[in-house]
């Protein structure tokens, strides 16, 4: 149990450092942003607390805030997925729920399960946060632009990390 | 009490979301007040060390391009030298001699740490801060290009406003007829901006020069800001509706100058006299 939030510490600091320092330069076409930090939040075991969910996911926002010079945006996202996580997880809860301890991963619920569990958070995410940013629904139709392929963008990363991550299926 | 309590217990993460949530807004709106006092942003010393880290990398790559453009402005420069001697050269009784005016403009160059063009409130971050003169409302042009207005300092670094940002308005005129308007992004294209509050009467022409104005007293007269692609001029409304083509791609900026007034002191305290304290 231990060593596992040992490893939950070091990976918020590394998803922080690879966001800002990575994907943070890279945009394609204009629209397509990857917020790949989301991952920490979803990734978290199932069982996590709703409130240590939020507080971490306002945390990360902040710190990742301080690097996009939009104090308070992504936090205000981040706070909003970390609330709803639990919420739609007991939605699409499989037949004869989670194993304990599980975590929401593609390795133990396979990929059309985990697009089922990202796909919604991603875009609520990136809805939110570019709706926010321009303060109104004035250019609500580039922000769903924008959505739209922030959206492929950051869902590809995730599934290819997921098949890059190593596979330790639970029996 | 005892049942008030229960229920705040029982719904204790939807009263941490609501607070969290409203906390983050709060942030959201002080963040975007205009020259608000920001210690949470690039600026900080920690934070742009990173910065500067990973831009020394991408510098390498950009290189030539870097060189290209400053070898392209030292050519500009050195041709406006030299006609300005030569005009020097012939009349010499119009010559300035007012060195107040001559050295009202002081120049601090700084180098581009972290820059972005694609979000609808682009920043940019310098290497440049208290230490060397900058303070919050100070204008910043890159090869007489405008920039931006500086934001928020910290002794080594500055962070600045990008003219690409949603709630930055500077002060323009259209150089060929001289009629004033506002100049303001609207947040899609990087490389394209609006041109607003240009009566109906004028008459602009595609190709004309936006250049900023003095009514700002942050920016001297004459930078330039770019040229006329599109006019439209709707049936009911009271006011053009222009599209000004940047004259400077944001997405290669590396260097900028800051512009420090000498005399902006001087025209504050005098305005401030006679008008009144600015909104």
């Amino acid at each position: 149990m231990n060593r596992s939030i040992l490893i939950q510490f070091f990976s918020f600091f590394v998803y922080i450092l690879v966001q800002v320092v990575l994907f943070k330069n890279l945009v394609l076409f204009n629209t397509g942003f990857c917020f790949f930090y989301i991952a920490f939040i979803l990734l978290l075991p199932i069982e996590t607390n709703s409130l240590v969910l939020m507080l971490l996911g306002f945390t990360m926002g902040f710190f990742i805030d301080i690097f996009y010079n939009s104090l308070g945006l992504h936090a205000f996202t981040l706070v909003l997925i970390g609330y709803i996580r639990n919420y739609w997880l007991a939605v699409i809860t499989p037949q004869g729920g989670y194993d304990a301890g599980a975590s929401p991963s593609m390795a133990e619920h396979g990929l059309q399960w985990f697009l089922v569990y990202t796909v919604p958070l991603v875009f609520l995410h990136h809805l939110t946060l570019f709706l926010v940013e321009s303060a109104g629904f004035s250019l609500f139709w580039y922000s769903m632009l924008k959505t739209i392929g922030s959206l492929l963008f950051t869902l590809t990363i995730l599934v290819v990390l997921q098949y890059l991550s190593p596979r330790r299926r639970r029996i | 009490m005892e049942r008030l309590l229960n229920f705040v217990y029982t719904y204790r993460a939807f009263f941490t979301f609501l607070l969290l949530e409203l906390f983050c807004i709060w942030l959201v709106v002080k963040n975007n007040q205009y020259q608000s006092a920001a210690y949470f942003n690039t600026s900080n010393a920690f934070f742009a060390r990173i910065h500067t880290t990973s831009q020394n990398i991408r510098d390498y790559f950009a290189l030539t391009s870097i060189n290209a453009l400053l070898a392209q402005e030292n050519n500009q420069l050195r041709k406006k030298v030299e006609r300005q001697n030569q005009a020097l050269h012939f009349s010499p009784t119009k010559a300035n001699t007012d060195s107040a005016l001559i050295n009202q403009y002081d120049f601090i160059s700084a180098r581009v740490i972290n820059n972005s063009t694609k979000y609808y409130k682009n920043f940019i971050t310098i290497d440049r801060g208290e230490n060397s003169g900058i303070k919050p409302g100070m204008a910043v042009i890159s090869a007489n290009n405008v920039v931006g207005k500086v934001k928020s300092v910290s002794p080594h670094y500055a962070v600045l406003i990008s003219i690409l940002n949603l709630d930055e308005q500077v002060s323009c005129l259209i150089k060929r007829t001289g009629h004033f308007g506002t100049v303001q992004w609207d947040g899609t294209n990087p490389q394209l901006t609006n041109l607003k509050y240009i009566p109906r009467h004028v008459k602009p022409v595609v190709g004309d020069s936006i250049v900023t104005s003095e009514y700002n007293a942050i920016f001297p007269r004459g930078i330039f800001v770019g040229k006329i692609k599109e006019i439209e001029l709707k049936e009911e409304s009271l006011f053009y509706d222009i599209k000004v083509e940047l004259g400077l791609d944001f997405s290669k900026l590396s260097f900028v100058e800051v512009i420090k007034n000498n005399l902006k002191k001087e025209r504050d305290s005098l305005e401030t006299k006679t008008i009144g304290e600015p909104k």
